[in-house]
């Protein structure tokens, strides 16, 4: 096969995800849905938030990975979302230098 | 080798006479293109109506300053015509102007291309610019808000009586044309290029306008999300900004100026690229250390979105911080010192005419350095401490906002109208505008810095006595300035009809647009042309042209 046509095979070929693999996604939000719920109700004192940041991660990740067939995207879709996710991490590290070294006579 | 050799090799096979414009009749063929140029004109309309908005309130302002005592207007009509002028100018004039109108026309053809990636998303854009734009003079019509452009909380969502909400909308709805117009240029700039044409090949406008896009996409939506909370926390009393309901102000602030400081990059930017561009025409030399330039673009993308909350300093951030963001901020100066520094260098020996872009241009570098090294006496902490919301401040973002963007923008207008209208301009006019712009301009922000210096408060509708002769002086700048600027509408808009027809490179530049005929046909090229030499590389494109003739 010559470069030229291995090179549009990539370009228009699209990967096809069987429907068990939708369905299975689908449990596993709904599972990570009802244990969101289930946590709003519980008291991990300090953990409260940290614990819902990362149950809403995972099924972001999820979502992005199948749903939005980043899985099997190309290189460069996969750089987009990890730059995207270093100036949203920029964001929260500079905000956080703020908020962490400030001086809260309250507390 | 002249022009004429350069017109005969590029003379199109497309029917005579035809091109862009003249393609369709009609209104509906216009406010239904998706042809990038067409759609680069309506942008260039909407934005002049616009400029000419915001310009009327900052010379109501100057008016209004010419005496001590508040005596045209109230304190309150003051605080509404201060907030106009800047939303309008900022969200709806220097947002979109280079690369908006531009960069909409440019790009395609400095790529070879035949429109943008995605043209019915361009038009979108535009729209949802005019519908942002409409809901703003509505505001207006309404009786106007009075935050400031900046919408500080809790000041914008619990005590204004104002028009907030609707004021936060338009700038939300004009965000997401702003975010369409990055990602279009962006998968334009990766996927469209003429063969040939790699990315170090590329014209610096490009490299600007993709360092540009990446904030656009990057940076807006944080603005937007930022404008959304002010509206709910005004509407249902959520509380997100206010203390009062458990919130906190200075969170507004880190996310307003997450966006709003790289926002100044979305301006200067483009602009950046359009002064390499004209730079390198009017010098006839090949832009000093292009790889430099290519780069500290993106390295002023990057560095803007770590710098923001040197808006912060007096705000109540945390003293660590604050020394990480004034230490950060003095960073973005590298990057700029580079561009200013080839630019220079470029002129070094070579052949320069001074045509009106090439006046614009110039009055640029030197508008731009004051505004830049004016940028870092204000990240140095104690020195910000003395001239925050002073006249100094006002009169350093006037510098990089007006003196530095506008001017390129003039620049770039100039530059290309021969392309845009296929007419030249009166160039006596235009050299005449020029000046007027480079006098009024320092003339009316010059003394700021030193009112500044002095002391006095920005944002205040009256003022001690003896502040008076520099504000005065700073009024007829003002005066000046709003002449240099309307000199160019009226010459512009005789020229259309008047002006001698332009041939498709009447500057002798290099670079693809200038292989078409001026104006361009709708598809731009007759075939997609094949780059086989280096950027601004003169000698290796005429020599290409007369191997075509």
């Amino acid at each position: 096969m010559s470069k030229k046509k291995t090179y549009e095979a990539e370009d228009f070929s699209h990967h096809v995800t069987s429907m068990g693999t939708y369905f299975a996604i689908f449990a596993a939000l709904m599972v990570l849905t009802a244990l969101t719920v289930w946590v709003a109700f519980q008291d991990f004192g300090s953990l409260n938030v940290p614990i819902a940041f990362a149950i809403a991660t995972v099924k972001a990740t999820v979502v992005v990975l199948f749903f939005m067939h980043v899985i099997h995207s190309p290189k460069m879709t996969a750089a987009i979302l990890v730059g995207s996710i270093v100036f949203l991490g920029i964001l929260f590290l500079l905000t956080f230098s703020d908020y962490l070294s400030r001086f809260w006579p309250m507390a | 080798m002249t022009t004429d050799a350069i017109d005969s090799a590029q003379t199109p096979r497309h029917e005579e006479g035809t091109n862009y414009i003249n393609a369709e009749y009609g209104l509906l063929s216009w406010l239904f293109t998706i042809d990038h140029k067409r759609i680069a004109i309506l942008y260039m309309i909407s934005v002049t109506a616009l400029f000419f908005v915001g310009g009327i309130f900052a010379l109501l302002l100057r008016l209004e300053l010419m005496t001590p005592q508040g005596d045209l207007f109230t304190s309150d009509t003051y605080n509404k015509l201060f907030t106009l002028h800047g939303v309008v100018m900022i969200f709806f004039f220097l947002i979109p102007a280079v690369p908006s109108v531009l960069g909409n026309f440019i790009l395609p053809l400095q790529l070879g291309a035949r429109d943008l990636a995605f043209p019915k998303i361009n038009l979108l854009s535009w729209y949802l610019y005019v519908i942002g734009a409409l809901m703003g003079v509505v505001v207006m019509l309404l009786g106007g808000v009075d935050t400031g452009w900046t919408f500080y909380t809790p000041f914008s969502t619990t005590y204004s009586n104002t028009w907030v909400v609707p004021t936060v909308l338009a700038g939300f709805i004009a965000g997401f044309s702003s975010i369409l117009t990055g990602l279009n240029f962006i998968v334009t700039i990766h996927k469209m290029r003429a063969p040939g044409l790699t990315w170090f090949r590329l014209p610096l406008m490009v490299w600007a306008l993709y360092g540009t896009s990446l904030i656009q996409l990057l940076a807006t939506p944080v603005l937007g999300i930022a404008l959304l909370l002010i509206a709910v926390e005004r509407l249902w009393q959520v509380g997100i900004f206010n203390p009062a309901l458990g919130g906190d102000p200075i969170l507004f602030q880190h996310l307003f100026w997450f966006y709003s400081h790289p926002a100044v990059y979305i301006m200067i930017l483009p602009a950046m690229g359009v002064i390499s561009e004209v730079i390198a025409c009017f010098s006839r030399r090949k832009i000093f250390g292009y790889k430099f330039v290519a780069f500290s673009s993106l390295a002023i993308a990057f560095l803007g979105f770590l710098i923001w909350a040197h808006h912060l300093f007096v705000a109540g951030i945390s003293v660590y911080s604050a020394m990480i963001f004034s230490f950060l901020t003095m960073f973005v100066a590298v990057p700029s010192a580079i561009k200013t520094f080839n630019w220079t260098s470029t002129l070094y020996k070579g052949s320069v005419s001074y045509e009106a872009p090439m006046l614009y241009a110039l009055g640029f570098i030197g508008m731009f350095l004051i505004g830049g090294l004016t940028g870092l006496f204000l990240a140095t902490l104690g020195i910000d401490i003395h001239v925050h919301d002073t006249y100094f401040v006002v009169a350093h973002f006037h510098y990089v906002m007006v003196g530095s963007v506008i001017m390129a923008y003039f620049a770039g207008i100039h530059y290309w109208w021969p392309k845009m209208t296929g007419r030249m301009y009166p160039e006596w006019w235009a050299r005449l505008a020029a000046l007027l712009v480079f006098v009024g301009f320092n003339l009316t922000f010059f003394p700021q810095f030193l009112l500044g210096y002095l002391g006095m408060p920005r944002r205040y509708h009256a003022y001690v006595p003896e502040f008076q002769v520099l504000n005065v002086m700073s009024t007829a700048g003002a005066t000046i300035l709003g002449a240099g600027y309307l000199l160019p509408l009226i010459y512009f808009v005789w020229a259309l009809k008047y002006a001698p027809r332009a041939s498709a490179n009447p500057w002798g530049a290099s670079g693809l647009e200038w292989h078409t005929p001026s104006p361009p046909t709708t598809h731009n090229f007759e075939d997609t042309p094949t780059v086989t030499w280096e950027a601004y590389d003169e000698k290796a494109w005429l020599k290409e042209a007369e191997k075509n003739v």
